[in-house]
């Protein structure tokens, strides 16, 4: 719609507007700059973080211990790519009246300017991590990101429902992995158990924290104003424990952590904290795989930089 | 079907079958040390997905020499020893210096010239296989044939555009056909039974494939204004005799590592 005879006050109330009336932002429309602010951070880390994530299972799929088990990672880790590349085109959208390209969003995760999540830095020593990563972390981002399946973004939202798709195989994928370890050997039950061990305070902290006491910061309460996320972090959470919790404890799994229950009283799940000064830290690149993970995609950016110098005439022409 | 073959084309069919298994097996698993790696992600989704293709032709391979009663798939695929591994040496060889997880200095001119070349061969053996006298191989390079023609055009298009780019990429490329042909000669081997392999009917013989290769590669040269020499080597030995490379001990030390903790666990 034609507002350039508008002021921008009357553009603001008028795109707040359409954000209530439920209808979608597009790439070309008029949207404050603290939206597309928010946009960018939001969708270029979900889109980093899926890349970035790739490389923890990437590290079991050459070692998956058989044929079905190889097809099935391989082609899981590679929808995790797909996801980044859709991702990126979306923030490339976002970002292109600011001058800023894909090589700007490379370059912030190199700087540490770009974060990815907290999950991704973390070790995978086993193959029950594997399973546990397909299960539980796709099964965490499932929630999380079907909570902005109503984006107020048009092609965030669109993205996400195929995204939200794929993740539900992935769920599925992981889950089948852990079932057999979980029916399997004692060395194989243990390596599940293992797995939730090392997971469990990560999985916690995926969601991020309750509120801005415990980082100092929290951008929940603008992405809620713009509609582009319904629930809390902390909702998010209890929801998690309420899908998971049943399933992992009907695996004769158990949870590390002797205070969880779910109180009627206060109708929530009872916890301990993870511990929000080490969530920090990680996602400053300080976990214990941050390093070596970063290192590996900035030598692949290094050592093919004469592909993209070679392919760069074909794509200024084209 | 096999009740029909005598002892001497079951074994040269056996003998076929490790060398097609073997060899989409290998290229498979050096194409996924390439995950997240690739020069932009939409390679890296690409390629993905033709490694999942070339692992599960592999897989196809193996259940055929399962159904031959040669063992599960998957003690196959993981179990078997690099002295019983019947694939080409030019495809177990590393995607370049380093771990694929530890300073992965990987040499992306080398993977293009690899799977280009391994990609026009396989499309030459697939065509003749699709006339083999053995009719779920046969049925196998019709399914094969129908991913193969992507595979072909997506190397194809990396092949030409990173030759004709000139200067550094061109030297990169030019380097790494130098370093595929000195072992390309195993690709298109039968290996120690090619005479029973054709007398049977499986496939075609080396020189009717070789020639077949020829008249594909030679015009595509000639378009990219490069001398095509046509000879290839085996510098680093004979995979179809079972000769490999420390590289492929390795590889089979990564592949196995979990399968290995226990092989009649189900995974």
């Amino acid at each position: 719609m034609n507002q350039s005879g508008s002021t921008e006050q009357e553009k603001y109330e008028l795109f707040m507007n359409r954000i209530k009336a439920g209808e979608k932002i597009e790439a070309d429309d008029w949207m404050p700059e603290e939206y597309r602010k928010v946009l960018i951070k939001l969708i270029s880390m979900h889109g980093i973080s899926e890349i970035m994530g790739a490389l923890p299972e990437k590290e079991w799929v050459p070692k998956a211990p058989s044929l079905k088990r190889k097809l099935g990672i391989m082609a899981k880790v590679q929808d995790e790519m797909g996801h980044g590349q859709l991702l990126l085109r979306v923030t490339e959208d976002l970002m292109k009246p600011l001058g800023r390209t894909r090589e700007d969003i490379m370059n912030d995760l190199f700087t540490g300017d770009l974060k990815f999540h907290n999950v991704f830095h973390m070790e995978a020593p086993t193959w029950g991590d594997a399973g546990l990563i397909g299960w539980l972390v796709d099964g965490a981002a499932i929630i999380t990101q079907t909570n902005m399946l109503g984006a107020s973004y048009g092609p965030y939202a669109r993205a996400l429902k195929r995204i939200c798709a794929e993740e539900v195989f992935h769920a599925q994928h992981g889950e089948a992995i852990i079932m057999a370890l979980a029916e399997g050997t004692e060395e194989q039950k243990a390596m599940v158990q293992d797995a939730v061990n090392r997971w469990w305070e990560p999985l916690l902290m995926f969601f991020g924290p309750g509120d801005a006491k415990a980082l100092g910061t929290s951008k929940q309460d603008i992405t809620a104003k713009y509609g582009i996320r319904t629930k809390s972090n902390e909702e998010l959470r209890q929801d998690f424990f309420t899908k998971y919790v049943p399933r992992i404890l009907s695996l004769g799994l158990t949870i590390p952590d002797s205070t969880m229950h779910y109180s009627k009283e206060a109708e929530q799940w009872i916890y301990q904290q993870p511990d929000w000064a080490e969530f920090k830290k990680i996602v400053q690149n300080k976990g214990p795989k941050s390093q070596e993970r970063l290192r590996l995609r900035k030598l692949s950016y290094e050592n093919n930089e004469w592909v993209r110098k070679a392919l760069s005439p074909a794509i200024d022409a084209g | 079907m096999t009740e029909q073959l005598s002892d001497k084309s079951k074994q040269a069919l056996i003998n076929l079958l490790y060398q097609l298994a073997d060899d989409d097996f290998i290229l498979a698993f050096r194409g996924s040390e390439w995950l997240g790696l690739a020069p932009h992600i939409e390679e890296d989704v690409a390629y993905s997905s033709i490694n999942q293709d070339t692992m599960g032709h592999a897989a196809m391979f193996y259940k055929l020499l399962e159904d031959l009663g040669e063992g599960d798939v998957d003690e196959l695929s993981h179990a078997r020893k690099s002295t019983l591994r019947k694939n080409a040496v030019m495809l177990e060889l590393a995607n370049g210096p380093g771990h694929y997880l530890k300073e992965p200095n990987y040499d992306w001119a080398f993977t293009v010239v690899r799977n280009y070349y391994y990609s026009q061969a396989k499309k030459v053996k697939i065509d003749s296989l699709k006339q083999s006298s053995y009719k779920p191989l046969a049925d196998a390079a019709v399914k094969v044939s129908m991913e193969l023609y992507y595979h072909l055009l997506h190397w194809t298009v990396w092949f030409k555009q990173l030759i004709q780019a000139g200067g550094e990429a061109k030297e990169k490329m030019i380097n790494a056909i130098k370093k595929a042909e000195a072992d390309f000669g195993d690709v298109l081997s039968l290996g120690p039974l090619a005479e029973d392999i054709v007398q049977s009917g499986f496939i075609e013989s080396e020189t009717v494939l070789t020639q077949a290769f020829h008249k594909r590669m030679d015009p595509v040269f000639q378009g990219l204004s490069i001398p095509y020499s046509g000879r290839f080597q085996q510098i680093n030995g004979k995979g179809r005799y079972g000769e490999h490379t420390e590289e492929l001990v390795q590889a089979l030390d990564t592949i196995n590592e979990v399968y290995k903790i226990n092989p009649k666990a189900v995974w």
